[in-house]
């Protein structure tokens, strides 16, 4: 049986520190609402995203399977990263063909994203291997950390 | 139908109820169209990043079986935005026609693997005749 000992609060307690722990718990239950949210909106885009940040460089990668080179285009412009494309369906037309399962999607996509430092537009690269997209953006001069030579004397 | 937008393709991780693997890597199932025609049953499955070395393909008794062993390696650095995990495929399906296990065919191209398996010459309908007794 519990026993609450309520000689262990001070008798006048400041009312408003109640309304404290509330705020509080409250502050906290959103916040876990908010990562949750924040993870089914993930794979709400296509495709999703990885991004990488090197010293130098930035590194995009994407999964898009089924995606041909000349079905994709990638653009960037001032610091935002466009990818376009469509995915054809897989199958041939015409073939009267009963569906088992069909949960691939074909159409186009299209998707930005706002990059977090400038890029050296002159010097980008993208390559698409085996259904992954991996995208090389070299830092802008002026965004790539410099070393600062400290003398001793 | 092509003009529609794609919107989510979901990498759903391997159910690890049914087996689990001792290394504690990702395992994904992969998304899959299997469509059937007179002649044959084709699977296809979006597997990117998967060579054509790592590709099992295996059809026991009517279970087929598709994995694939994933050797990419994210790419070093800081990370920035993380959307989706890269691992394993694996998924298994169970064939209810019969199948010439001969004839199974699988090829791999830019990340989505399309194995057909082809039916068995289908046994013509025999009809049973009721004779009076």
């Amino acid at each position: 049986m519990p026993i609450i000992r309520f000689a262990e609060r001070a008798p006048f307690r400041n009312p408003w520190t109640e309304f404290e722990r509330i705020r509080q718990g409250l502050d906290e239950l959103s916040k876990n609402y908010g990562d949750r949210s924040q993870k089914q909106d993930r794979s709400n885009v296509f495709p999703a995203l990885n991004i990488y940040e090197q010293t130098d460089k930035l590194i995009v990668t994407a999964e898009i399977p089924g995606v041909s080179n000349q079905d994709l285009d990638i653009s960037v412009e001032g610091e935002t990263l466009t990818l376009t494309g469509k995915r054809d369906n897989a199958l041939t037309k015409a073939t009267p063909v009963s569906f088992h399962r069909r949960e691939i999607e074909a159409g186009t996509f299209s998707r930005a994203v706002a990059l977090p430092v400038k890029i050296d537009l002159d010097n980008l690269s993208a390559r698409l291997v085996d259904g992954i997209l991996t995208i090389n953006l070299p830092k802008a001069a002026k965004a790539t950390p410099r070393k600062i030579q400290i003398l001793s004397e | 139908m092509s003009n529609q937008d794609i919107k989510t393709q979901i990498k759903t991780p391997h159910p690890a109820s049914t087996e689990e693997s001792t290394k504690s890597e990702n395992s994904f199932s992969p998304l899959v169209d299997i469509f059937e025609t007179t002649e044959a049953v084709t699977v296809i499955a979006d597997i990117p990043g998967v060579i054509q070395e790592n590709v099992e393909i295996s059809l026991d008794d009517n279970i087929l079986t598709i994995h694939g062993k994933m050797t990419g390696k994210q790419p070093e650095g800081r990370v920035v935005l993380e959307e989706y995990e890269i691992g394993h495929y694996m998924r298994k399906f169970t064939v209810a026609e019969t199948i010439d296990r001969e004839k199974i065919e699988a090829s791999l191209a830019g990340g989505v693997l399309k194995v057909v398996l082809p039916k068995q010459v289908p046994a013509q309908p025999k009809k049973i005749e009721v004779k009076m007794g």
